[in-house]
C-alpha cells in the first residue's frame, strides 16, 4: 500500500494510533525514550503532518515548503514515527531507534529525512521558527512556518524573547503550538513554575490564541489550517493534552517522562493502544 | 588614521547591503546603527531588541533558508549569553552567519567586566567549523567583512570600540593567513588584536636595538590557525612570545602553545590579562597599560628568558630540549 493510498482511505485518528504504537515499540528498545511527551502530542503531530502541513517526500528540500520544528526535542520518537508513516523513511528503520548505528538520535537531528533543524535543549524552536518566517517573507514565499514547544519549555526565557520578536515582525505566517500536558519532568508544572493564565500570557505578548482538545486529529487540523487567525499577529494554539495520552497505566503522570518499557509493560502498553482503536 | 574597527565594519556592510540581496543586519539594538544607516539599509537591516539568543537562533532560521545574516551584538553577549545558541543552532548546522562582536578584550574600557569580553576567543576557536577572526586595523576588518560574503560556515569576529591606530604596512589580509610583518631569527612575537600587534611591532624594534632579531606576526585568524606559518617562523627561534587582550587561557596563547607543542617544541611565554576580573576603571588604554599588555613587558619577557637561558649555559635553549 502507498503513502497516498493510506492517506485516502484512513482517519487521522487511525494514523495517530498506528503513531502510538510505534511510540510504544520504540520506547521498549534498549534506551527506552521520552515516552509520555510523545504520546501527548501525537495527535498535534497527525494532524500536521497528514492535513496542514505542505512538504513533499520526494522533495523535502523544497524551497516554498511549509517548515515544522520540534522545539519540546526529546519527543523525538513521536516525530520519527511520524516522518516515518508520512513516508519520509521507510517505517521500519524505526526499530534501530537507541541501537548502536542507528540515525535516530533521541533528539532529532537533520540526518533524519524530514528534519528541518537539530532541536532539544529546550527554548531554541521559537527563534529559529522566526527566522523561517522571515526569510519566507523576504523571499516572498507564502510558506508557513509551525513549531511545537513543550509547556514545561516555556520557562526557557528565551521562548519570550522570541515571541516578543514574533509579534514585533507581526510574523503572522508562523504559528506555535503548546503541547499542554501540565506536567514535566519532576512533576506539574503549574506547581514547579505556574503559568496560568497562559493563554492571557500569549496574548499579552502580542499573539492570536486559540484553546483545544489536543487529542482531538480533525478539530487540530482544522484550527492549524485556518490561520493566521488575526491578520498580522502570529498565532499559538494551545492544545490541552495528557502526558501517556493512551496509556492508562501511564497517562497522566509525571513518572512517563522518560520510561523504558518492560517486555511485560510494552505487551500492556500494546494492548491498551488495540482496545483504545477498537473503541474509537 | 586611527578608526574603530566596529565602524569599519558597520560602513563595509552597508556598503555590501545593495550589492548582496542575500545579506542582512541583524541587530540587538548596539546603537552601532543609527537611524539613518538603518534606512540606507532598507529591509535589509532589522533590529531584534535586547535579545541575543533570540538573534543568534533567528540568524540561524534564516541562514537555513538561504540568507546570509550579520548579527551585531557586544562580544561579552555573544560568547557567554548567547554561546548555547552559537553552538547548536549556528555551529551545529555549520549556517554562514556573521557574528560581530564588539567591544572585544578591554575596549569597553570602563564600563567594567560584564561588558569585557576575555574569554571570548577561547570559547568561539573550540567550537567546530567556527571560523575566528581579530582584525588588527580598520582596513583589515573591511577586508575581512568583504571576504566573508562567500566564507562558508559561520565567522566569529572580534570588534572593538574606539578608534585604534592601523598597523605598519603588512600584506594584504587574508582570513586564515598570518601576516609576517617583520622577520628575524631570534625570537617570534605573536599578537592579535589592535594593541597587541602593535605592541610587538614596537617591541621588535627595541630589541633590533639590542642586536635581538624578530620574526612579528599578526595571528588575527585563531581558526582555521595558520599553523604553517607559525611552525616555520618558530623553527629557527628560540623563544616564541605571545600578546594578546584575553585571560591567558586557551586564546591566541593556548592556540599557538598547542600548535607548537605537538609540531615544533618551542618555549612559548603567554602574555595577557591576568586571571582575574578587571577591577579599576579605566579605557582601553589605561587597562592595556595597567596589565601591562606592552611593548616594554615583551621586551622584559625577550630579555629575562634569553639571559635566563644563558646564566645557565642554555644558550640555545631549543637545541637543549631537542
Amino acid at each position: 500500500m502507498t503513502i497516498t493510498q493510506v492517506l485516502e482511505c484512513d482517519t487521522l485518528t487511525d494514523v495517530a494510533a498506528r503513531i502510538r504504537s510505534h511510540v510504544v515499540d520504540m520506547c521498549a528498545g534498549p534506551e527506552g525514550g521520552h515516552l509520555g511527551g510523545a504520546l501527548s502530542c501525537v495527535d498535534v503531530l497527525t494532524a500536521l503532518y497528514f492535513s496542514v502541513l505542505d512538504v513533499d517526500t520526494h522533495w523535502p528540500d523544497d524551497p516554498d515548503r511549509d517548515r515544522f520544528l520540534l522545539s519540546k526535542g526529546h519527543a523525538a520518537v513521536a516525530l520519527y514515527a511520524t516522518l516515518a508513516e508520512r513516508g519520509f523513511f521507510p517505517v521500519e528503520e524505526l526499530s534501530g531507534f537507541g541501537r548502536a548505528g542507528s540515525r535516530l538520535m533521541g533528539h532529532p537531528v537533520r540526518a533524519v529525512p524530514g528534519v528541518e533543524l537539530p532541536t532539544g535543549s529546550l527554548g531554541h524552536g521559537l527563534a529559529l521558527g522566526c527566522g523561517f518566517a522571515l526569510a519566507n517573507r523576504y523571499a516572498g514565499r507564502t510558506s508557513r512556518t509551525f513549531v511545537l514547544l513543550g509547556d514545561g519549555e516555556l520557562q526557557e526565557g528565551s521562548v519570550w524573547e522570541a515571541a516578543i520578536a514574533a509579534a514585533s515582525q507581526r510574523l503572522d505566517r508562523l504559528v506555535a503550538v503548546v503541547d499542554r500536558n501540565g506536567l514535566q519532568l519532576t512533576g506539574p508544572t503549574d506547581a514547579i513554575a505556574p503559568m496560568e493564565p497562559l493563554a492571557e500570557r500569549w496574548r499579552s505578548f502580542g499573539w492570536a490564541v486559540r484553546e483545544v482538545d489536543g487529542h482531538d486529529p480533525e478539530l487540530l487540523a482544522d484550527l492549524l489550517d485556518a490561520g493566521p487567525w488575526e491578520p498580522g499577529k502570529p498565532s499559538v494554539l494551545i492544545a490541552r493534552t495528557v502526558k501517556g495520552q493512551g496509556l492508562p497505566f501511564l497517562a497522566g503522570r509525571a513518572s512517563s517522562h522518560y520510561v523504558t518499557l518492560s517486555p511485560r509493560n510494552h505487551a500492556r502498553a500494546i494492548s491498551a493502544l488495540r482496545v483504545a482503536e477498537a473503541l474509537a | 588614521m586611527s578608526r574603530a574597527t566596529r565602524e569599519a565594519y558597520r560602513d563595509s556592510v552597508l556598503a555590501l547591503l545593495g550589492r548582496h540581496p542575500e545579506l542582512m543586519c541583524l541587530d540587538s539594538d548596539t546603537g552601532l546603527f543609527s537611524a539613518d544607516h538603518a534606512a540606507a539599509a532598507g529591509d535589509q537591516y532589522l533590529n531584534l531588541g535586547i535579545a541575543e539568543q533570540n538573534l543568534m537562533g533567528v540568524a540561524a532560521g534564516m541562514a537555513a533558508c538561504g540568507r546570509v545574516p550579520f548579527v551585531n551584538t557586544m562580544a561579552a553577549f555573544a560568547a557567554s549569553r548567547a554561546l548555547e545558541a552559537i553552538k547548536i543552532d549556528i555551529a551545529y548546522n555549520r549556517l554562514p552567519v556573521r557574528i560581530m562582536a564588539t567591544h572585544g578584550g578591554l575596549a569597553a574600557g570602563h564600563l567594567g567586566p560584564t561588558h569585557q569580553a576575555l574569554e571570548d576567543l577561547a570559547v568561539m576557536r573550540v567550537l567546530p567549523g567556527m571560523t575566528v577572526v581579530v582584525p588588527a586595523d580598520a582596513a583589515a576588518t573591511e577586508a575581512f567583512v568583504e571576504q566573508s560574503v562567500t566564507l562558508p560556515g559561520p565567522l566569529y569576529v572580534r570588534l572593538g570600540r574606539k578608534p585604534t591606530p592601523p598597523i605598519p604596512a603588512a600584506p594584504p589580509p587574508v582570513i586564515g593567513k598570518a601576516q609576517t610583518l617583520r622577520t628575524g631569527g631570534d625570537v617570534v612575537l605573536v599578537g592579535c588584536g589592535p594593541y597587541p600587534v602593535l605592541a610587538c611591532v614596537a617591541a621588535a624594534e627595541t630589541l633590533a636595538e639590542q642586536g635581538i632579531e624578530a620574526t612579528v606576526l599578526n595571528m588575527h585568524t585563531l581558526r582555521p590557525f595558520d599553523t604553517e606559518t607559525l611552525i616555520a617562523a618558530a623553527r629557527p627561534a628560540t623563544l616564541v612570545v605571545t600578546l594578546e587582550e584575553h585571560w591567558r587561557a586557551g586564546g591566541l596563547g593556548g592556540a599557538v602553545a598547542e600548535t607548537l607543542a605537538e609540531a615544533q617544541p618551542t618555549r612559548v611565554l603567554r602574555l595577557g590579562v591576568p586571571d582575574k576580573f578587571v577591577d579599576e576603571v579605566g579605557n582601553q588604554e589605561h587597562l592595556v597599560a595597567h596589565y601591562d599588555l606592552t611593548a616594554e613587558r615583551v621586551v622584559r619577557a625577550v630579555r629575562t628568558a634569553l639571559d635566563t637561558a644563558a646564566r645557565s649555559g642554555k644558550t640555545d635553549w631549543k637545541e637543549h630540549h631537542s
